[in-house]
């Protein structure tokens, strides 16, 4: 006989379109940016929640009702909520801001996830948002915090490992914290951002980009979801960090420890 | 609420009034929390410090935070619930302490893994936007706006950005790196003030355990030396024969690039970079690094940059003071003995 879940598990995954992290990145000569005409790709960490919501997937089966993938930003986001359609999420929600619109700050950005979370109870609600503990864009980490917050549901940030237990609608979730791992146990709904180590995301293979294509995008605007996305601080500027130059080369071991003496460094005292 | 004559006290001074959130481990205040009140102190108006957790930690850690240079007051809350610190837990206490008349017009603290998950979370409560991991701060008092820098992209550029009046409360995380700690003061002794817990029932979240790294070796976020291994270094037992007598030598600290504890060379917390830690001590020593830009990222405010590789086309050349092109298994030894014999 099989057991009939108490509750099927509805996920959500925010995801970001970043610079590419390969890219050496070059700030603007009139210092009000970096240039973005670069390679663009999904944040790294973003990947990580989009593979760890399929994996859940895999390992509950049907207890996972849907994924659904959700990105605010500019018409060229699209590309993004694609390949996580192509990892495996069900469905998009592309919230499309402006090209030239300044980037949203964490505030606007967890108030335009939390007013999407607010739409979806109708469909039967969202019970695990995974996301990335950090964009390496703006490096702020703080999204899923003040999501959390703004939900007051639990949070489990940098996480290396999560365990859901549908029928008793709990996680367990590894995290990484300074100086080691810390373990917690969580009520849904709940907010996990992802650390580096919790998966290994997968390549999107050709026939799952080709479904990929096929899968519903829902496409909303700031004022659909009543927030304003305006930055609340004010950026000044953006500069480039001062230059280190290279000291050049030595030959040799001696070369080495004659460099080391000369900046005082000395070995200890055993 | 009970604290409100000690911070009426102050309410009438002009100027900035910071809330320092000190961290402790069994009473020790974090030095990352040392950091943060340098920073706090830089807004230049009062500075008070909040210490959170179970009682005897707290008792210790009030000791020690009460001759701090730099504090004009001392705020302290214990209870059981705090033993271990969970965000959900003592979220609501922050809301209390900077709720309707509060005092306070900014709150700190250290870029460290528990702050970074508590500051954002208390900061949506009250509609404010956070600024994280600051290498500088300045507070104009006559437009009541702050102007942070922090760097963005890995550190591959510095934004200027101000917080402007309109922000009643300015959260930020300090870069630990960027400000020297404080230190005690003689004969120092700031007023404390013992706030009540708030009890928070059927938390959403429960700590089940900590698995700390032991190690006695210097704290990589605060060693004055650190020697890094890469993936060069081919499996974990050659990590550590090679990595540990040369830390020993020169009483450093031991870290790692991604691809070294993604490989399960060493453990994951030893990781330097731009989502591991961030490191600026007097010698880095990178062996076996290409110097990935995320790596750079956590390591290049270093004072002296030492590198070993093979590859004399490696990214690490660029940034090294001093490079050494060879292979690390005669290198490494070699500088070991001639280190032990001076």
């Amino acid at each position: 006989m099989r057991p009939s879940a108490v509750r099927l598990l509805n996920i959500l995954v925010p995801v970001k379109r970043t610079v590419d992290y390969a890219v050496k990145i070059r700030v603007n000569p009139d210092q009000k940016g970096i240039d973005l005409n670069v390679k663009h790709s999904m944040n790294p960490f973003d990947e990580i929640a989009v593979e760890e919501a399929v994996r859940l997937r895999e390992r509950l089966k049907d207890e996972v009702k849907s994924i659904k993938v959700v990105t605010i930003g500019p018409p060229k986001s699209a590309e993004t909520l694609r390949t996580a359609l192509a990892m495996g999420a069900d469905a998009g929600i592309h919230v499309e801001v402006p090209e030239s619109a300044p980037a949203p700050e964490p505030l606007g950005v967890a108030k335009a996830l939390r007013a999407i979370i607010e739409r979806e109870k109708e469909k039967g609600g969202i019970d695990l948002v995974i996301m990335g503990k950090q964009a390496i864009d703006d490096d702020a980490g703080q999204t899923g915090q003040i999501l959390a917050g703004l939900m007051d549901w639990a949070q489990a940030t940098f996480a290396s490992k999560i365990v859901v237990d549908v029928a008793k609608k709990e996680a367990n979730v590894t995290r990484e914290v300074d100086g080691g791992l810390e373990e917690v146990r969580c009520r849904l709904p709940l907010v996990v951002t992802t650390d580096l180590r919790l998966n290994e995301p997968r390549y999107a293979s050709l026939p799952n980009i080709m479904k990929a294509k096929k899968k519903p995008i829902e496409k909303l605007t700031p004022s659909d979801l009543n927030v304003d996305l305006t930055p609340r601080l004010e950026t000044l500027k953006v500069t480039e960090p001062p230059k280190r130059v290279g000291g050049g080369k030595v030959e040799s071991v001696d070369e080495l420890i004659a460099k080391l003496k000369e900046a005082g460094i000395t070995p200890v005292k055993a | 609420m009970s604290c409100k004559p000690l911070l009426r006290h102050y309410a009438t001074a002009p100027g900035p009034h910071a809330l320092v959130f000190l961290e402790h481990r069994g009473g020790v205040i974090d030095s990352g929390s040392l950091s943060a009140l340098t920073a706090a102190q830089q807004l230049g108006g009062q500075v008070s410090g909040l210490v959170v957790g179970a009682a005897e930690e707290v008792q210790a850690a009030v000791q020690s935070a009460k001759k701090l240079s730099g504090l004009s007051s001392l705020l302290h809350a214990s209870s059981p619930q705090y033993a271990a610190p969970i965000t959900e837990i003592i979220s609501p206490l922050l809301e209390r302490v900077l709720s309707n008349d509060s005092p306070f017009t900014h709150v700190v603290s250290a870029h460290s893994s528990f702050a970074k998950s508590l500051l954002p979370r208390v900061a949506a409560k009250l509609d404010a936007p956070a600024v994280s991991d600051i290498t500088s701060v300045e507070h104009d008092a006559s437009s009541n706006s702050t102007t942070f820098t922090r760097p963005i992209y890995a550190g591959n550029a510095i934004a200027t950005v101000r917080a402007p009046q309109s922000i009643p409360i300015k959260f930020f995380t300090v870069r630990s790196t960027a400000f020297s700690a404080a230190v005690p003061q003689d004969g120092a002794q700031v007023e404390d003030k013992a706030l009540d817990p708030v009890d928070v029932a059927d938390p959403p979240t429960q700590h089940v355990k900590t698995d700390l790294t032991k190690s006695d070796r210097p704290e990589l976020g605060v060693a004055s030396r650190v020697v890094s291994g890469g993936r060069a270094l081919k499996n974990a037992e050659t990590f550590k024969s090679t990595m540990e007598p040369l830390a020993d030598v020169l009483g450093a600290a031991i870290g790692a690039s991604r691809a070294a504890v993604d490989a399960g060379y060493c453990d994951n917390s030893l990781q330097v970079g731009q989502t591991g830690k961030v490191v600026a001590p007097e010698l880095y020593m990178a062996v076996g690094i290409s110097g990935a830009i995320q790596h750079l990222a956590g390591m290049k405010d270093s004072k002296l940059i030492v590198a070993i590789n093979k590859d004399p086309e490696a990214p690490i050349f660029q940034v090294a003071d001093v490079g050494l092109v060879a292979d690390l298994y005669e290198a490494v030894p070699q500088l070991v003995e001639k280190l032990k014999a001076q």
